[in-house]
């Protein structure tokens, strides 16, 4: 015959600090983040553009309009003929490669910043909106999205700068307005997730007005995919902005674009290398320093995306 | 499966009107007069003016304007090229397969090597092999495409002289169009090594379109096979003693392609902006050049509705994709 | 001569001294014997199995005194000799049907896919024979179902289904883990049904993994309890449930809500199963069974045997300590 087993005895838990437990979301965030690598490789080196752009003018050697007449097409400094003035040598103009570079780190900067700000906001706007109105509102905004998605973002640029006319604002405002119907596509399905959840109806319920629901209940908690997209959408600006100049559509010499200035290198290619690989060289390293760090931002925010497409 | 279709082809409907609206709506925000715009001068005798604006129909309110942009169109009317006086379809007819030609090619290329290299990198995930792909894909996306294929002019075909710089065919042969297809009509003819040219022209510009493709196939391929190698289906199919070629080629690699077909499809978007700055590189005569040299000369025309054209052979292509991802998922075949 | 014959198994992930899922396991079956597994989640009971099929992958590690089955050593078989072995004379059926088969293909392919590996039949033979498994496992419309998609299929029809993969090979012994769990109740009565025919009926010896007593009960002749990766005791059916022998196959039987009708509470055992940092230096259940004693603590009990069974325990309480 058995005999019954004892009652179940819990054993109290060794009291834990609290602060350990609970490090926080700052923190945990830059140590999810800081165990990529990659990520981080990505972030040191954006540092270093920012920083050029931030202090061009006294980073930079010399000033890049200022042509030096007997020095043409000088090779960088390590190669037989090269200069130490000029370190990375100069283009077919007597201009320094390396001072060019540094304020055309500038100008892509501002133009991936200023058109990430300028279609985030609406972009989002319009997402919240789509979400929110279902009904008519939303579709109505999709199709919208959709037909600017039918045609491949570098096609629909060049044509309104087509429109608009070659320069730097209205490349902005190309890139700005192709970048839009991502953000509100991401908004919109984002928002569309949070609503069904309890914490919108709670909210509901005790009188949140809409501005409020959307701003403050659903919107920050929509934040995480967003921002992985402004990284995503940042660095295809500053390739598709090279891309526009390269055309001749964007931003115009003697401006010292990247883009811009492989244009005018083409026909240097057998003479003088480096005025072609240089600046390419300077648009891969950024884009890929900031994907690493839009891959990172998105390991660390939410692993769940890490096998998305 | 034919609800599917219906419902594909009911979406299909509106932005393609959709698109109509926004390239009407491109020419006509064009600052300044659009007759002075048309004719490329500054003043114009009022008399000319008025006739023109009578016969380009500007005078008339905008959505009958529209109207008649659209009737045109379902006419088959897309205007004429303001530099060459040719119907803007006839030239995009003439030029589209040497497009057609070099995306198919970077396709090919992007297709089997990405694969490859993607199965590859999952079967050996963590390996050296795996991180080099990863590490590849990344900066193959990442970089300038135009700088890539100059880069590699540099290289092939100034230094190693391996490959010509430009155009589809050396100027010393004569090849009839007969195909528009270039190695099509260089097998035909018989020219001898035209053939043989032809691929080296065709080499270059194809591994430069096809590099981002690549890239994101590689990486869709390696994470969908990762996805796919850890379902149960895979451990029941070693559970029966199959070979493990099998388990990853028959069992693996068809659940894992399903997800890498839509990517596929979204790539010919990514092909086209791409043959517009890879023709330009290569002086490869087809409609990205086209498009491009028009926006330089203003040729509104060839603008307009050369967008126009694009923009509907995206959607076309993505219609398709559509519905082959439909028939490969056997779950959405099967509904009612 | 048992069939299935393993000694001393341990199976680990990681480095020799990472914590072993599957602790010094003996576990013995013969021909056409129903032999039942039972243990809590993470007692180890399916890795044994997967370890025995060689589904366990790197960082996994297997190492036994001995591991063999129906004469074969299958710690030496090359990967091509083990493949004509798994799948035709052992095969497996897992836990949940609706992820088992692959759903790009359909049914018949899948049936085919073992009839052309080991019993080399091809194109109409092949077909005609896929017919005949699907009758033998009552699906009904058999016809119809070869060629449709697992995703066609409910529940209770794709375990038909994935046992009729596993019986397609004519297996000397078939391994089932948790073949009802993931079922609607009253398809469990039936997929167990089934089983124990199609075992009478192909004399197949069945290895079946549960951690449902009341099934232990009613299908299996020997029952073998593990915990924390040992096996603990193992025995006959009905002398085990009226008279366990080990603390914790005691304590197992008293957990069912049947025994605890009229209590507050169901009866348990305090403490949790031993993870990675707290592995007992003496008996692994020494920290939560009511009847340690002190050199319980100190060494670990080994597998002894008795008349009709054996029992991992210093102090067995089937027997009268001296």
């Amino acid at each position: 015959m058995t005999t019954p087993i004892a009652k179940t005895v819990t054993t109290p838990a060794t009291p834990v600090d609290q602060s350990l437990l609970y490090p926080s979301p700052y923190k945990e965030f830059w140590q999810a983040f800081s165990r990529n690598k990659g990520a981080v490789a990505g972030l040191m080196f954006m540092c270093l553009i920012v920083f050029c752009a931030l202090f061009a003018p006294w980073v930079a050697p010399h000033n890049p309009s200022e042509q030096y007449r007997d020095f043409l097409l000088t090779p960088p400094v390590w190669l037989e003929g090269g200069n130490w003035q000029f370190i990375l040598g100069t283009d077919e103009l007597g201009r320094d490669l390396l001072s060019r570079l540094i304020t055309g780190a500038r100008l892509s900067l501002l133009i991936g910043l200023s058109s990430v700000l300028i279609s985030l906001i609406p972009g989002v706007f319009l997402g919240l909106l789509a979400g929110f109105f279902p009904r008519i509102l939303g579709p109505s905004i999709m199709r919208l999205m959709d037909v600017m998605l039918a045609l491949p973002s570098l096609l629909l640029a060049v044509a309104i700068v087509a429109i608009l006319g070659p320069g730097l604002i209205n490349t902005v405002i190309a890139i700005a307005i192709v970048s839009l119907p991502s953000y509100v596509r991401l908004t919109r399905a984002a928002v569309m997730g949070e609503l069904n959840r309890d914490y919108v109806t709670a909210a509901r319920l005790a009188g949140a007005g809409l501005p409020r629901l959307m701003f403050v209940t659903v919107l920050p908690n929509c934040m995480a995919p967003l921002i992985v997209q402004a990284t995503l959408s940042f660095s295809s600006a500053i390739l598709d902005a090279a891309a526009l100049g390269f055309l001749g559509l964007g931003v115009q010499p003697p401006t010292p674009e990247w883009g811009t200035m492989l244009a005018s290198a083409r026909d240097y290619i057998e003479r003088a290398w480096w005025v072609v690989s240089l600046p390419g060289l300077t648009i891969l390293l950024s884009v890929l320093a900031i994907n690493l760090m839009g891959d990172g931002l998105r390991d660390a925010l939410d692993p769940k995306l890490k096998n998305a497409a | 499966m034919l609800s599917f279709i219906a419902r594909r082809l009911g979406l299909l409907i509106p932005t393609f009107f959709g698109i109509t609206l926004l390239t009407f709506a491109l020419i006509r925000l064009i600052p300044g007069d659009p007759v002075e715009v048309m004719m490329g001068e500054r003043r114009v005798d009022p008399e000319m003016h008025a006739q023109a604006m009578e016969r380009l129909g500007l005078n008339k309110p905008l959505p009958e304007q529209y109207l008649d942009y659209v009737g045109k169109l379902a006419q088959g009317d897309l205007g004429e090229s303001l530099r060459t006086r040719e119907s803007v379809w006839n030239e995009f007819l003439t030029l589209f397969p040497a497009t057609l030609e070099l995306a198919f090619a970077a396709l090919v290329f992007a297709g089997v090597v990405g694969l490859l290299a993607g199965v590859i990198a999952a079967l050996k995930r963590g390996s050296l092999f795996d991180h080099g792909v990863m590490g590849i894909s990344l900066a193959g996306y990442s970089m300038p495409i135009f700088w890539w294929g100059l880069i590699l002019i540099m290289f092939f075909s100034v230094s190693l002289g391996w490959t010509p710089v430009s155009g589809r065919i050396d100027l010393l042969y004569d090849i009839e169009p007969k195909t528009g297809f270039m190695l099509i009509d260089t097998l035909l003819s018989d020219e001898e090594g035209a053939f043989k040219d032809a691929v080296m022209h065709l080499i270059l510009p194809a591994i430069v379109l096809g590099t981002i493709p690549l890239a994101v196939i590689a990486r869709m391929t390696r994470s969908s096979m990762l996805e796919v190698l850890r379902e149960d289906y895979i451990r029941t199919a070693r559970a029966k003693g199959l070979s493990p070629a099998r388990v990853v080629f028959v069992h693996g690699l068809r659940n894992a392609l399903i997800p890498v077909l839509t990517v596929f499809g979204l790539q010919v978007g990514t092909l086209l902006a791409g043959a517009v700055l890879t023709e330009t590189i290569f002086s490869w005569p087809g409609i990205g050049k086209w498009l491009i040299e028009a926006i330089g000369a203003r040729d509104y025309p060839v603008v307009q509705n050369g967008i126009l054209l694009i923009a509907c052979l995206v959607i076309l292509v993505n219609f398709v994709v559509d519905i082959l991802y439909g028939l490969a998922n056997p779950r959405i075949r099967h509904q009612r | 001569m048992s069939l299935l014959q393993i000694k001393n198994l341990n199976v680990r992930f990681g480095d020799a001294n990472a914590v072993p899922v599957v602790d010094g396991l003996d576990l013995n079956v013969n021909e056409g014997e129903v032999l039942a597994i039972v243990g809590e989640s993470g007692s180890g009971k399916s890795v044994t199995m997967m370890a025995l099929m060689g589904l366990i992958d790197a960082p996994g590690r297997i190492t036994a005194d001995a591991l063999s089955f129906d004469g074969n050593d299958m710690l030496k078989l090359s990967g091509r000799q083990r493949r004509k072995v798994v799948g035709k004379d052992m095969a497996m059926v897992f836990q949940d049907p609706m992820t088992a088969l692959n759903p790009s293909y359909t049914v018949g392919f899948q049936i085919e896919e073992v009839l052309r590996q080991h019993l080399g039949l091809r194109g109409k033979a092949a077909r005609q024979r896929a017919l005949e498994l699907l009758k033998k496992v009552e699906i009904p419309a058999a016809e119809s179902r070869l060629d449709a998609y697992p995703h066609q299929l409910s529940g209770g029809m794709s375990q038909r289904v994935a046992i009729a993969m596993a019986i397609a090979g004519e297996p000397k012994l078939l391994i089932a883990d948790e073949p009802t769990t993931a079922l609607d109740v009253t398809i469990q009565a039936q997929i167990m049904e089934l089983l124990l025919n199609l075992q009478k009926e192909q004399n197949m010896a069945l290895i079946l993994i549960t951690h449902d007593l009341a099934v232990v009960a009613e299908t299996a002749k020997r029952v073998c309890v593990m915990y924390a990766g040992q096996a603990v005791e193992v025995g006959q059916v009905p002398e085990l449930f009226d008279l366990p022998a080990h603390p914790y196959s005691e304590a197992l039987l008293a957990a069912i809500p049947e025994h605890s009708e009229g209590a507050e509470r169901l009866a348990t055992l305090p403490g949790i199963v031993p993870g990675r940092y707290d592995r007992p230096e003496g008996c692994l259940l020494s920290p939560r069974c009511p009847y340690v004693q002190d050199n319980c603590r100190r060494q670990r009990p080994s597998l002894d045997p008795q008349a009709h069974s054996q029992v991992r325990c210093f102090y067995p309480l089937n027997q009268e300590v001296a």
